[in-house]
């Protein structure tokens, strides 16, 4: 089993990298781009036999303490 | 005065600090490493700046787990005096001892150079023996020290006084053009609410000297050592 967790600047926070990628972008020549947004991604591989609403739990407050930081980020979590 | 330098795994302003405080101020100073426990007869601790873990994750995320940051934490509670410089600021907000937080740089890169600060206000520990009118000459040296707040926090840390430091010209002029990284307000450093605990991103003991550019940096210190005189002086009282 594992975890995914994406990671991504507040809407609210100025996200200096994500327009830097979204004007270079636009200067290769891709049309269309809104809007980037550059966060993180984590994956944490759960041992064999992990009970998956546990490991939810403990996940999402892992995250919420440790994992991103919930004055500056938002995070999606989930397990497959 | 006794201080307390806390030294992370890449921690590197940890030497400029005890520099600073035993060769230049005459303070006792020493260093208490990550895995400690306790921060023995320390009057004031230092986080100093660095990259602490490698800045893994996020700056500060990981050394406010260490053992020696819940013996900061218990400290700061008993109202002892915490100043977090740089890499120790980030280290303090994350550990959620002083509000907001420290994002990249709104230019993305790294600025390492001398800036100017205007003290808010005197009323700290950090700030009583700042002579009004003086902006203060430091250095930063920093890529990830934009400082956030909500719009709410924003306001609390305006009605409560503890915006500590904002970047001004060479006239005091809060201007964009001298805010080095984007931080709302240009906030430099600020302190909690009960006024023990304060972090700043410019870096006042590497300008405890004026071979180094700018002597400045004493005046942080100084007040600190005023506040604590006066906390024995109202002790013995």
């Amino acid at each position: 089993m594992k975890a995914k967790i994406v990671i991504t600047p507040k809407k609210a926070v100025v996200d200096p990298q994500g327009k830097t990628v979204r004007n270079a972008l636009e200067q290769m020549g891709y049309q269309g781009v809104a809007a980037v947004h550059v966060g993180k991604y984590i994956e944490i591989e759960l041992a064999p036999g992990t009970d998956k609403t546990a490991a939810q739990q403990a996940l999402n407050d892992a995250a919420h303490k440790f994992l991103s930081n919930p004055i500056i980020e938002d995070y999606k979590l989930e397990i497959e | 005065m006794k201080f307390a330098v806390l030294q992370f795994p890449a921690s590197n302003c940890d030497q400029d600090a005890i520099h600073a405080l035993r060769d230049v101020l005459g303070q006792s100073a020493r260093y208490v490493w990550h895995k400690e426990k306790a921060l023995g007869d320390a009057d004031t601790v230092v986080v100093p700046g660095g990259f602490s873990y490698g800045d893994y994750l996020r700056c500060g995320a990981i050394a406010r787990f260490s053992p020696v940051m819940q013996a900061v934490k218990q400290f700061a509670d008993n109202g002892g005096l915490v100043l977090g410089i740089c890499n120790g600021f980030q280290v303090l907000t994350e550990a959620g001892l002083l509000p907001g937080a420290l994002v990249r740089n709104r230019d993305l890169q790294f600025h390492c150079e001398h800036i100017f600060l205007k003290t808010v206000t005197p009323d700290s520990p950090f700030t009583n023996k700042i002579p009004p009118g003086k902006w203060l000459k430091i250095p930063i040296a920093h890529g990830e020290g934009c400082y956030f707040a909500d719009e709410e926090t924003l306001a609390k840390l305006k009605a409560n006084n503890q915006i500590l430091w904002q970047y001004c010209d060479a006239n005091g002029n809060l201007t964009d053009t001298a805010n080095p990284n984007g931080s709302l307000l240009n906030i430099a450093g600020i302190c909690n609410e009960r006024r023990n605990v304060a972090g700043l991103m410019p870096h006042p003991e590497r300008a405890c000297e004026s071979l180094l550019g700018s002597d400045d940096g004493k005046w942080i210190f100084e007040s600190i050592f005023a506040a604590l005189q006066n906390r024995t002086a109202a002790r013995a009282a």
